[in-house]
C-alpha cells in the first residue's frame, strides 16, 4: 500500500483553539482510512492526485487559505445543505466552506448534550464544533443552517451558543407563495454577507458568481456523465470524493481540476479502460447525503466485486444537476433566477416531491446501472419514508432494488455486506 | 462428492451432497475459530467442490473454500430443492432474521434482513429463555403449551428483557411470559413478510424453525406453512447444490 499521510499543521490548529491531542489522533486514523479506501484501488485515474492532495492537506491546506480570506476581510461562511445560495457569498468574494458531518468518532461529543436518536450527520456534525475538532467549524465566521428538517432545525438553536448560526427558511411545499417566501430569504441572506462583509453585493459581481458556481456544476455533470460508459472509466468511491471534496475546495480551481480528470477519463473511454473490468455489476446509490468522511456503502459494494455509477443525493446530483441561467445584469432578475433554481432541488423534506421519484429513475438510465441502492441515514424521516415512493416506483419498472438504513458506525458492517452481496447476486442472476 | 458449509454465528453446519442426496450432514458450535472447526468436519470427505456460505464465508474463502455464497442465495437454494414452487422463505437464525421471495424458478427476486439489533433473532429467543431460567428447549414447549397470552411491546432486546424481568416480579406465570416473547418474534416476522410482500406457500428454515411454538404462531398467521426436515442445514445443503453447477 503506498504511503499516506494526512499533514498536520500544529500552530494553526493551536491558533484555531482545538483539542489538539484528539485531533492529532483523528488525522492519523483519517489517514490510515483513506489509504485502505482509495489508494488501494487498482486502476485509478492519475488525475486523482488533486484529490488525495486535497485530502492529505484537509486539515490545514485549505484552512490556510480560509484564514487568509478572513484576514482580508473576506466572509467565511460555513455550510451543510445544498440550500446555500453560495452565489451571493462568491459575489460578496466570500468563501462557502461544507462542515465536517460524516464521523462517528464526533458522535458522543454530540450526545452529551443532544438526543441520541437523531440523525448521525446532526450529531456528527454539533459534536465537531462541541469537542472543538474541526478546523473549518473553528474558522467561519458564521455558519449557515436552514429548515430542511426538524433535527437541523432545533440543533441549530443549541449550536448557535457554540458559533454564531444563521437560519434561512426552507419553504416545505412549492406553490407560488412559497417561492415568493424563498426570495425574500435570499434578500434577507444577501444583507447578512453585505453585513458581514461590510460590502454591498453589485449585479456585476453577482453574474460573476453565478458563472462560477455553473462552471463547478457543469465539470460535475460532465463527470457523471462519464460514468455512464462501460467499463465504468472512475470508481464509485472517487467519484463520491470529488462530489464530496466540491463542498470545500475553491470552485474555480476545482472545476479546473475536475475538468482535467474528465479529460483524462475521455481518453481512458476512447480506449476501452476501465476502473473495473466490464462485466462489474453496475449499482447507482439513491438517497441521503454521504459527508465526507462517509464511504461505508461505496466501500462495501465495491469490495464485492461492483462499481457505483452515480449517486442521486445532495453530495451527489441534487447539488449540481440544475444551473442558474446566466446573462442578465440586472441583481431582481438575478436573485429570481437564483430562487428559480434553489426551487428546483427535489429534497424530501418537501411534500409532494414526486419530481425526485421521475429524477431517479432518468439517472438510473442515463447511467446504466443494474440496480439501485437506496440509503437512508438512521432517523431521517423524510428520506426514509420516501423510500417507500422509490420502492414502488422500483417495483413498476421492473428495476432490482435494496433499501439500506444506517449510521456511521462499524457495528452493522457484516449484515451490510450480506445484503449488499445477496443484491449483487439478485441483479448477477 | 458437493460439499456446502454454512459458517453461522452460533454454529457451523456441513451438508455433503453426492450428487443426488444428502449423505451426510453436521452441526458443530461456532467456537472461537468457526474456519477451523469447518475444516475439521470436512476432512473426512473427498470433496469435489466445497463452498461456503454464512457470516465466516469469506474467511472460509481464505483457507478451504472454492466458492462462496451470501445465507440468502444458499437458503433459496435449500429451500427450493426441498420445496420446488415455494414462494417465500422465512430464515431465521442466531444473529439475522430475513425473508426472501422466490421467482418461479427459485431465484431470489427480493429479501429483506432485521437491522443491526438482535430482535426477532435466534439470539433474542436465547437471551429471552436465560432470563426465564429455561433451556431452548424447555421455553419453546412451554411456550407452545402455555394457557393464556400477555402481551410484550418491545422488541429490542435490552427492553424486552426488562419487560420480562418486570412481568416475572408481577407474579406473571413463566410459561405466559414465554409465550409472549414467541408471539412478539411471530409479530415481526409477519410485519417484514408483509412488507415484503410474500407469495404462497411460505417456508421457514433456520435453527428457529425447530420451536414448535414459532411454527404454530407463525401458522397461525400465514395460509400455509412448510418446515423442511432438517431445517438448521438448509443453508449448508443450498452451498453444496451451488457446488454442482461450479
Amino acid at each position: 500500500m503506498q504511503d499516506f499521510e494526512i499533514q498536520a499543521y500544529p500552530e494553526l490548529w493551536r491558533e484555531l483553539d482545538m483539542d489538539l491531542e484528539r485531533f492529532d489522533k483523528a488525522r492519523q486514523m483519517l489517514g490510515t482510512a483513506y489509504a485502505k479506501t482509495f489508494l488501494s484501488q487498482a486502476n485509478r485515474p492519475q488525475k486523482m492526485a488533486y484529490f488525495d492532495k486535497m485530502i492529505s492537506e484537509i486539515f490545514g491546506g485549505r484552512v490556510e487559505e480560509l484564514m487568509q480570506a478572513k484576514k482580508e476581510g473576506r466572509p467565511v461562511v460555513g455550510t451543510f445543505c445544498v440550500y446555500i445560495p453560495e452565489e451571493i457569498v462568491v459575489a460578496a468574494d466570500g468563501v462557502c466552506v461544507g462542515l465536517c458531518g460524516g464521523s462517528q468518532g464526533s458522535v458522543p461529543d454530540a450526545e452529551k448534550i443532544l438526543p441520541r436518536n437523531i440523525c448521525p450527520m446532526v450529531k456528527s456534525a454539533f459534536g465537531f464544533k462541541a469537542g472543538r475538532i474541526c478546523p473549518y467549524f473553528q474558522a467561519v465566521d458564521f455558519v449557515y443552517g436552514e429548515t430542511t428538517c426538524d433535527a437541523k432545525k432545533k440543533t441549530w438553536e443549541i449550536l448557535d451558543r457554540l458559533v454564531p448560526t444563521y437560519v434561512m427558511e426552507i419553504p416545505q411545499m412549492k406553490k407560488e407563495r412559497d417561492r415568493v417566501l424563498w426570495l425574500e430569504e435570499v434578500k434577507d441572506f444577501k444583507a447578512k454577507i453585505e453585513e458581514v462583509s461590510g460590502k454591498t453585493i453589485s449585479s456585476g459581481q453577482l453574474a460573476e458568481a453565478i458563472k462560477i458556481i455553473n462552471g463547478k456544476r457543469l465539470a460535475l455533470q460532465r463527470l457523471t456523465r462519464l460514468r455512464a460508459a462501460s467499463p465504468a472509466p472512475i470508481s464509485g468511491k472517487d467519484a463520491l470524493l470529488i462530489e464530496q471534496i466540491a463542498f470545500y475546495d475553491e470552485p474555480v480551481r476545482f472545476a479546473a481540476k475536475v475538468n482535467e480528470l474528465c479529460d483524462e477519463l475521455d481518453d481512458r473511454i476512447a480506449n476501452g479502460e476501465g476502473a473495473f473490468p466490464p462485466e462489474a455489476l453496475r449499482v447507482m446509490v439513491s438517497g441521503t447525503p454521504m459527508a465526507l468522511p462517509n464511504w461505508k456503502i461505496h466501500n462495501l459494494v465495491e469490495s464485492a466485486g461492483a462499481v457505483i455509477v452515480g449517486e442521486e443525493s445532495c453530495i451527489g446530483t441534487r447539488y449540481f444537476k440544475d444551473c442558474i441561467t446566466e446573462g442578465s445584469q440586472e441583481m431582481d432578475e438575478q436573485l429570481a433566477a437564483l430562487t428559480d433554481r434553489y426551487m428546483r432541488i427535489d429534497c424530501s423534506c418537501f411534500t409532494p416531491n414526486d419530481e425526485r421519484v421521475t429524477q431517479v429513475l432518468q439517472e438510473y438510465k442515463d447511467s446504466a446501472a443494474q440496480g439501485i441502492l437506496h440509503y437512508s441515514l438512521q432517523f431521517c424521516h423524510t428520506y426514509n419514508i420516501e423510500e417507500i415512493k422509490i420502492r414502488e416506483a422500483c417495483q413498476r419498472e421492473g428495476i432490482p432494488y435494496l433499501s439500506i438504513e444506517s449510521d456511521y458506525s462499524p457495528e452493522d458492517i457484516g449484515q451490510l455486506q450480506t445484503r449488499i452481496e445477496a443484491f449483487l447476486e439478485q441483479i448477477g442472476g | 462428492m458437493y460439499i456446502g458449509v454454512d459458517l453461522g454465528s452460533r454454529t457451523v453446519k456441513m451438508a455433503v451432497w453426492d450428487g443426488e442426496r444428502l449423505v451426510e450432514h453436521r452441526i458443530e458450535p461456532s467456537g472461537f475459530e468457526p474456519h477451523r472447526q469447518a475444516e475439521k468436519m470436512i476432512a473426512d470427505y473427498r470433496a469435489k467442490v466445497v463452498v461456503a456460505t454464512g457470516y465466516g464465508r469469506h474467511l472460509a474463502a481464505g483457507h478451504f473454500a472454492d466458492a462462496v455464497i451470501t445465507e440468502i442465495k444458499a437458503h433459496a437454494r435449500g429451500i427450493f430443492h426441498e420445496f420446488p414452487g415455494c414462494a417465500t422463505i422465512v430464515d431465521v437464525g442466531g444473529q439475522d432474521s430475513k425473508v426472501i421471495s422466490l421467482d418461479a424458478a427459485g431465484r431470489v427476486s427480493n429479501f429483506q434482513m432485521n437491522d443491526k439489533c438482535a430482535a426477532g433473532t435466534g439470539r433474542f429467543l436465547e437471551i429471552m429463555a436465560a432470563s426465564l431460567a429455561y433451556t431452548l428447549e424447555e421455553f419453546g414447549r412451554a411456550a407452545l403449551t402455555a394457557d393464556q397470552e400477555v402481551l410484550i411491546n418491545s422488541m429490542c432486546t435490552v427492553f424486552a428483557e426488562s419487560e420480562v424481568i418486570s412481568m416475572k416480579n408481577r407474579g406473571i406465570a413463566r410459561d405466559r411470559i414465554a409465550r409472549a416473547v414467541h408471539s412478539s418474534v411471530a409479530d415481526r416476522l409477519a410485519g417484514m413478510l408483509a412488507r415484503l410482500g410474500h407469495g404462497d406457500p411460505v417456508a421457514f428454515s433456520g435453527g428457529v424453525a425447530r420451536n414448535p411454538c414459532m411454527v404454530e404462531l407463525l401458522e397461525k398467521r400465514l395460509p400455509r406453512v412448510l418446515v423442511p426436515e432438517l431445517p438448521d442445514i438448509t443453508g449448508a445443503l443450498g452451498a453444496a447444490l451451488h457446488g454442482t453447477g461450479i
